[in-house]
């Protein structure tokens, strides 16, 4: 198994270890924690991939990693933002309880 | 592949874990900034420096932050009455183990096509500046305008409303 | 015989290196380091203490220890005694993992970041080409462990000053690397040796060290109050002042725990100056051409001791900052600020070298600071306060 297949099997593991925690979970900020860990999982892949292919000084895959990173914190704060307003309206985060469009 | 990828990857896997595990919702958090550290030494061991020392200032330093605080803020730092698990939680489940084996899957059976060990590539932070400003330009604009957006649009969205809805 | 005194640890170490077989060598090197900064940086924090209560006691009129040692120099070796022996207490119903990781992690991420602060010529830890990045790296990890602390002890009051503390630090994260951009601007590196390289030459035997410039002055003093606000001091220190919180984040801390919170308070002090050092005052080089044959650690140890010495007096002289009074200064004052100096720091690079330059760009941040200055505090609102976040 060659190191590169070690960090894509790695990867894939954290992907679908966040994608678990974002389908099962019940607290709304859970759900943001599992798609952090889908977002970093992808870095992964795409720094592993940078690294063990053919042209890395053209620096292609640490630059998507670098703006996923900066396009993911965008992200984060923007869901928090809405989770906090959400808390403040329906006094709960938690998503079974919350599931009328009816506000 | 050396003992330091095996320790990482079992350090990164089981932060993974425990933030999706745990019942306590601060105790999740934590979990993640120690999977966040995790992936922050592996882009150190594949020779992206920057990658890493970027990953621990944004995650670390404030992503991790950001989601502590939103928890303090929806009184989540209680443990929870009932189970921690939604009613369907076994569907959930069984899409993410059917992800992981459609992805191992694949990994492992592409093996001969991927590339295999070159050298270790020398990035020094200049030429990532001069990419950054040469062939990057546009999408680092994009970018700062995003997070622009992103700040006056999460300040908005968690403004208390001084009429409405109390 | 200067050559020599100037490189004498790097000789040391090179001769300790020697007696090893040659496959351990380059371990043998890195751990001497290791060893040098983690022996020498709490033996200055323990002289640090005894040198702020007396420095304190003195600007308070009083006279501080004196009984321990002559002079009272003896003093950290009682403390140290004092805060081995001591019951380490810890709550009930506190989180016992998350209680005890979070004085480590303080100081495990102080400690990494001595790695990369050029203390002499050639004697600098690791010579990373993105050094600078990696101490602000370390110093956000910081953050995460006062929040740990003030959590985990189930605490209302601890909790209230770890949120105040991490609020804070957070605030004053961003004029702190904007202040330390306008240097990477002008020196074109991010390594912190190269950095000082670019401050070690002379023009009539002054230096070029960037705080004789326009905006290395402006940065140096924005610089200066969001490291004093980093570092949770005086008049910034209301996360842990006595008065109000009893110890804020560290109240259920006691014995040799509380002892590390106290050590990685005071080394992220030194370290936080080292750079400011290394960025500012131009490192390990001299003040004056003649003064070359002085070794030059010990240049840069003077200068940050000096700076540490500066911390000592503005805490003893300045009133403590409320929280909105704090958080306002660092978004409405010292972040415009320094957004200006970065623009001047574009407009010193592209004036090229002449007189030219300086007046500009030295009209431009008087008038920018006094513009702000005045108009923040012609304002006065002492009217009733209005809250817009707090429920």
């Amino acid at each position: 198994m060659t190191p590169l297949t070690g960090y894509l099997i790695v990867a894939a593991m954290l992907f679908s270890i966040g994608l678990a925690g974002a389908l099962t979970r019940r607290n709304a900020i859970l759900v943001l924690i599992g798609i952090e860990l889908m977002l970093n999982a992808a870095n992964l892949n795409l720094i592993a991939f940078w690294r063990y292919g053919p042209h890395p000084e053209a620096l292609t895959g640490m630059m998507f990693a670098i703006f996923s990173i900066a396009v993911a914190a965008a992200e984060a704060a923007v869901g928090l933002g809405l989770v906090i307003q959400i808390h403040r309206h329906a006094h709960t985060t938690d998503l079974d309880r919350m599931n009328r469009m009816k506000g | 592949m050396n003992w330091a990828f095996y320790l990482i990857a079992a350090l990164t896997v089981a932060g993974g874990l425990a933030a999706v595990l745990l019942k306590n919702t601060v105790h999740c958090a934590l979990a993640l900034t120690v999977a966040f550290a995790g992936l922050a030494l592996f882009f150190l061991q594949l020779d992206a420096q920057f990658a890493g020392f970027a990953q621990i200032l944004v995650y670390i330093g404030a992503v991790a932050i950001l989601i502590v605080f939103a928890i303090l803020l929806t009184r989540g730092s209680e443990t929870p009455k009932g189970s921690v698990f939604s009613r369907n939680w076994l569907a959930g489940l069984a899409i993410a183990a059917g992800v992981f084996a459609v992805l191992g899957w694949a990994v492992l059976h592409s093996a001969s096509v991927l590339p295999h060990e070159t050298a270790a590539p020398t990035v020094t932070v200049l030429q990532i500046g001069n990419a950054l400003m040469g062939r990057y330009v546009l999408p680092l604009e994009i970018v700062a305008l995003l997070l622009t957006a992103a700040l006056i649009g999460a300040v908005i969205v968690a403004l208390h409303e001084k009429e409405g809805s109390r | 015989m200067i050559e020599t005194m100037d490189q004498i640890f790097v000789l040391l170490q090179h001769w300790l290196m020697g007696l090893l077989p040659a496959a351990l060598q380059p371990v043998a090197g890195v751990v001497l380091g290791v060893v040098a900064i983690v022996c020498l940086f709490p033996a200055l924090f323990a002289l640090t203490t005894v040198f702020e209560r007396k420095g304190l006691a003195r600007i308070q009129n009083r006279i501080g220890p004196n009984r321990v040692g002559p002079l009272g120099i003896l003093q950290p070796v009682a403390d140290g005694i004092k805060s081995l022996i001591k019951e380490d207490i810890v709550p009930l119903c506190a989180d016992g993992v998350v209680h005890f990781l979070a004085p480590l992690l303080l100081v495990v991420a102080v400690f990494m970041g001595f790695a990369v602060l050029p203390m002499g010529r050639n004697m600098v830890l690791v010579d990373m080409d993105a050094g600078l990045l990696f101490f602000f790296a370390m110093g956000a990890s910081t953050e995460l462990s006062v929040f740990m602390a003030g959590w985990s002890s189930r605490n209302k009051y601890s909790l209230l000053g770890a949120m105040r503390a991490v609020a804070q630090m957070i605030s004053y994260e961003v004029p702190l690397l904007m202040s330390s951009l306008s240097v990477v601007m002008i020196a074109g590196s991010l390594s912190l040796t190269k950095i000082v390289e670019a401050q070690n030459h002379y023009t009539w035997g002054l230096p070029h060290w960037y705080i004789f410039t326009p905006w290395g002055l402006a940065g140096f003093l924005t610089y200066a109050i969001a490291t004093t606000a980093e570092t949770n001091r005086s008049p910034f220190d209301l996360p842990e002042g006595e008065s109000e919180l009893v110890a804020g984040y560290h109240t259920e801390y006691s014995g040799f725990k509380f002892a590390l919170f106290f050590l990685g308070e005071y080394l992220a002090m030194f370290s936080i100056s080292g750079l400011g050092t290394t960025l500012f005052l131009g490192g390990w080089s001299a003040p004056f051409s003649f003064l070359g044959w002085v070794p030059s650690w010990f240049w840069f140890f003077s200068k940050m001791m000096l700076s540490i010495f500066v911390f000592i007096w503005m805490r003893g002289t300045l009133p403590r900052l409320r929280q909105d009074q704090l958080m306002n200064f660092a978004w409405k004052f010292v972040l415009p600020l320094t957004l200006v100096n970065l623009m001047v720091t574009v407009l010193w690079r592209f004036l090229g070298d002449g007189w030219q330059r300086w007046v500009f760009c030295s009209a431009i941040l008087i008038v920018a600071y006094a513009g702000i200055g005045l108009a923040g505090m012609r304002r006065g609102h002492f009217g009733p306060r209005r809250y817009l976040y707090a429920e």
